[in-house]
């Protein structure tokens, strides 16, 4: 029986001779996205700004328009509306009052709207961040971000060389600017399941970023007389059929949930499925390319323990 | 293992008839569902514990001074300092005298409410310079009584929640000062708050007549040991009240809903211990005909006039209340008074409707990630492909198992992470099958190629998978609530996806190698 094959058995793509090409398509995104970011910002959501996100349903659709009016009218701030997956669904944010210390305001302003929706909406999902938690989470989400990044270059310096390490971490930094590029220019609501695909994206770019080094150290160990880049494209292309069926499984476990998840995790799956993309895509073109330019000591046969 | 991670996850699939209808000795417990899937209430709750702190420091500043006086010893700048007091001696003589009056001041620092056990003594004496003392309170000592006010908190909101007839809330310490309460099922926390942001401290003091309260309002001084406080009603009245309360609300020991028996309007009911009672009893009966007030978190909520003295530890207070009024009301006094102020931090509700959606959502998406990879592994992998699907269905069955048997808590992003961990576990069957034919390529024999495949891809599949583990463990230490949960369910899935490579898949290819002989090429 035949088998379906993605990536034939035996391919010889020459990923480090177009390096200069990638790289500087990899640059120029990340300043794109530093660039966006900068302009833009991120749409922070009320995990990281404060505030507060009402979601509720109506029967019939809604007329977004009018609802806008009749809270605009009752004085609660700055009252953000928009459909939520349905038309018969809304999701309504009131941004923390200017200079608030704590969420009384917040939890005010929900009575309010809770009094005035309850005839034609079922509320379902009510969130209050005060002040002092979204500072928090802003703080811990970046320890987070930086915790894991460093743990993993602890630990890939420890298992390989340190030169592997630098390289499989700026893939990571890549890939985390591209992941903040993106939601900068759609402009996507930035949250904490947010941050948690970013850290997830992470552990999977870095997973596959080490399935290629791993194959890189063994053909080191093998052709000690091989030029570097000719090795280095060897190792990719053993690779490249695991990477990309590995891409293709998540993707389609990531794609269903996109779908059929619900419109709460959307979000967060829309990272993941991106994140996948730029993660295997840096793990190709930058964290092996970068090998190059960093330098990788040669001499292995001392260092047999793997 | 794989049959005990059957029988764990089992339940999960049973109904709750057949549950309850099976042997005792099987495991019995379901996942626990995350509020976010089964609808509830989340409030984060900060505790004032400065303010305990402060009244400490006002009681010691105030026993200083007693102390001082009752042995007749002069001083001078008396004061608060930074987490303490400070005051000099007048003579030198009392130099010795004074210092082991202030050190006898200090009380015994009791970590544990239970067990009463005393770690030293809560203030350190110090003679800073001449003839100035410095009473500073110990770190042991607000760590110990913010301790104790925390567990007094978590015990009253407790007896509060109860009230309200919920099923199994959650009331947990999070940090230093703050509690966290997840109460199921409940999708307006409305009346929970109103419950929750009350301090609920009853006083009855006697009201202050030698002057009008307007004046003072207006800008006079008020008699010694008399101040103003204001009705809660709408417009605040002003009442010049004596600071000292005549009883307090410690001594309750009931409270009810009662109705007027004339105007039927509801009323809450009282009752006060012996020692209250009897308080209670003297004071009235020494002021017939004079107003007292009930003062509840500073506000006055009745002022009525003694008619006669209350003798039987019982009274009432009539208010304008709704009967819901007059019911919580009765539910905070029951409960008791909170140890310090309490603010809400965050506040995260969902309703039952949102909840059953999430999960029929997520059911979904899982079956059809679950189907879309397992098609795609058998035209990728063939036999071996069904292999590692097998693998994928017991690696779901011990990541329910795993999930159950920890009681850990499913959220949305937990299912998340399970879809995940479906596209994501089979990676290092993936890895170990494309090694094997890579031997094969390489010209080895297809037992000799198993081998090399398994032992090769070892290596590779733990750095791999040892480094999104090191992403989950950070996403659980700094995650809260639903963020832990995918964490949790992310770890599980990635060391469960590893061990049933190398030991379920692995046991499969063996089984056909062995019945195949000497196989002339792999299935794959």
């Amino acid at each position: 029986m035949r088998t379906l094959k993605l990536v034939p058995a035996k391919t010889s793509i020459t990923f480090i001779k177009h390096r200069n090409l990638a790289m500087g398509l990899s640059i120029l995104l990340m300043i794109a996205s530093i660039g966006v970011f900068i302009t833009n910002g991120l749409n922070f959501g009320i995990d990281f700004k404060g505030g507060t996100l009402i979601e509720a349903s109506a029967e019939d659709a809604v007329d977004i328009g009018a609802l806008r009016d009749r809270l605009n009218g009752m004085d609660l701030g700055e009252v953000q509306i928009q459909e939520f997956g349905k038309d018969t669904d809304v999701l309504i944010r009131i941004a923390e009052a200017e200079g608030a210390v704590d969420a009384s305001q917040d939890l005010t302003a929900v009575q309010l709207l809770r009094d005035e929706l309850a005839q034609d909406f079922d509320i379902r999902r009510v969130e209050i961040v005060g002040p002092q938690v979204s500072a928090e989470l802003i703080q811990t989400g970046i320890l987070a971000v930086v915790v894991a990044i460093s743990s993993m270059l602890i630990y890939i310096w420890f298992r390989f060389e340190w030169q592997f390490s630098v390289g499989a971490v700026l893939a990571l930094v890549h890939d985390v600017v591209l992941t903040i590029g993106i939601f900068s220019l759609l402009q996507l609501d930035f949250n904490l399941s947010i941050l948690a695909a970013i850290l997830t994206i992470v552990g999977y770019s870095m997973n596959d970023t080490v399935v290629v080094y791993d194959r890189v150290r063994e053909n080191l160990r093998k052709f000690k007389k091989m030029g570097l880049n000719e090795l280095l494209d060897i190792a990719i292309n053993e690779t490249l059929s695991r990477t990309v069926m590995t891409s293709v499984t998540t993707l389609l476990a990531l794609v269903a949930l996109y779908v059929l998840g619900g419109e709460v995790i959307r979000g967060f799956t829309f990272a993941m499925i991106w994140g996948v993309i730029v993660g295997t895509y840096s793990s190709i073109f930058i964290a092996s390319p970068l090998l190059m330019w960093l330098g990788v000591k040669r001499d292995w046969s001392g260092n047999q323990m793997n | 293992m794989l049959f005990l991670g059957f029988l764990f996850s089992l339940p999960n699939f049973l109904s709750e008839n057949t549950r309850a209808s099976m042997p005792e000795i099987l495991p019995t417990s379901t996942l626990n569902l995350g509020l976010d899937l089964q609808g509830g209430s989340h409030l984060l709750l900060a505790v004032d514990t400065d303010s305990v702190q402060r009244e400490r420091l006002e009681d010691l500043t105030s026993d200083v001074r007693l102390a001082l006086r009752g042995e007749r010893i002069g001083y001078t700048g008396l004061g608060r300092i930074n987490g303490g007091v400070t005051v000099s001696i007048r003579k030198r003589e009392d130099l010795e005298k004074a210092k082991t009056l202030l050190q006898g001041l200090s009380q015994p620092i009791t970590a544990n409410v239970i067990s009463g056990f005393s770690q030293g003594v809560d203030l350190d004496v110090v003679n800073t310079q001449d003839l100035t003392f410095e009473l500073k309170v110990t770190e042991e000592a607000i760590a110990a009584r913010n301790t104790r006010t925390l567990q007094q908190s978590i015990e009253i909101i407790r007896r509060r929640v109860d009230e309200l007839g919920t099923t199994e809330p959650t009331i947990q310490r999070q940090g230093e000062t703050r509690i966290l309460v997840q109460v199921p099922g409940l999708d307006d926390p409305q009346r929970l708050k109103a419950l929750l942001g009350q301090t609920a401290k009853l006083n009855f003091h006697l009201v202050d007549q030698s002057m009008s309260a307007y004046e003072v309002v207006d800008g006079k001084r008020a008699p010694t040991g008399a101040r103003v406080h204001y009705t809660d009603s709408e417009p605040a009245v002003p009442y010049l009240i004596r600071r000292r309360a005549m009883v307090s609300g410690e001594r309750l020991v009931d409270a009810s809903v009662g109705f007027d028996p004339q105007t039927n309007t509801p009323e809450v009911n009282f009752r006060f211990d012996t020692v209250g009672a009897k308080k209670f009893g003297e004071v009235t009966q020494a002021n017939v005909g004079r107003p007292f007030a009930i003062v509840l978190d500073e506000k006055i909520i009745s002022a009525p006039i003694i008619q006669s003295a209350i003798l039987g530890g019982a009274g009432r207070i009539t208010g304008n209340f709704t009967v819901q009024e007059a019911n919580d009301l009765s539910i905070l006094l029951r409960a008791g008074a909170l140890p310090a102020p309490m603010t809400i931090l965050e506040e995260r509700t969902v309703g039952p409707g949102l909840g059953a959606d999430s999960v029929a959502a997520g059911r979904i998406a899982l079956i059809v990630g679950f189907l879309a990879v397992i098609g795609f592994m058998i035209i990728s992998y063939n036999l071996f492909g069904l292999y590692a699907n097998i693998a994928l269905v017991a690696n779901l069955g011990l990541i329910m198992a795993v999930l159950s048997g920890l009681q850990a808590t499913l959220t949305l992003p937990g299912i998340a992470g399970i879809v995940l961990t479906v596209g994501m576990a089979v990676d290092a069957n993936v890895l170990i099958f494309e090694r094997i034919r890579e031997e094969i390529a390489a010209g080895k024999a297809p037992i000799m190629a198993i081998d090399t495949g398994y032992n090769r891809a070892l290596g590779t599949i733990l750095d791999a998978n040892i480094t999104t583990l090191l992403a989950a463990m950070v996403l659980f230490q700094l995650g809260s609530g639903p963020i832990r949960g995918f964490a949790i369910t992310l770890a599980i899935g990635i060391i469960t996806s590893v061990f049933t490579a190398f030991v379920l898949t692995r046991f499969m290819v063996s089984l056909w190698v062995r019945r195949q002989g000497r196989p002339e090429a792999l299935p794959l």
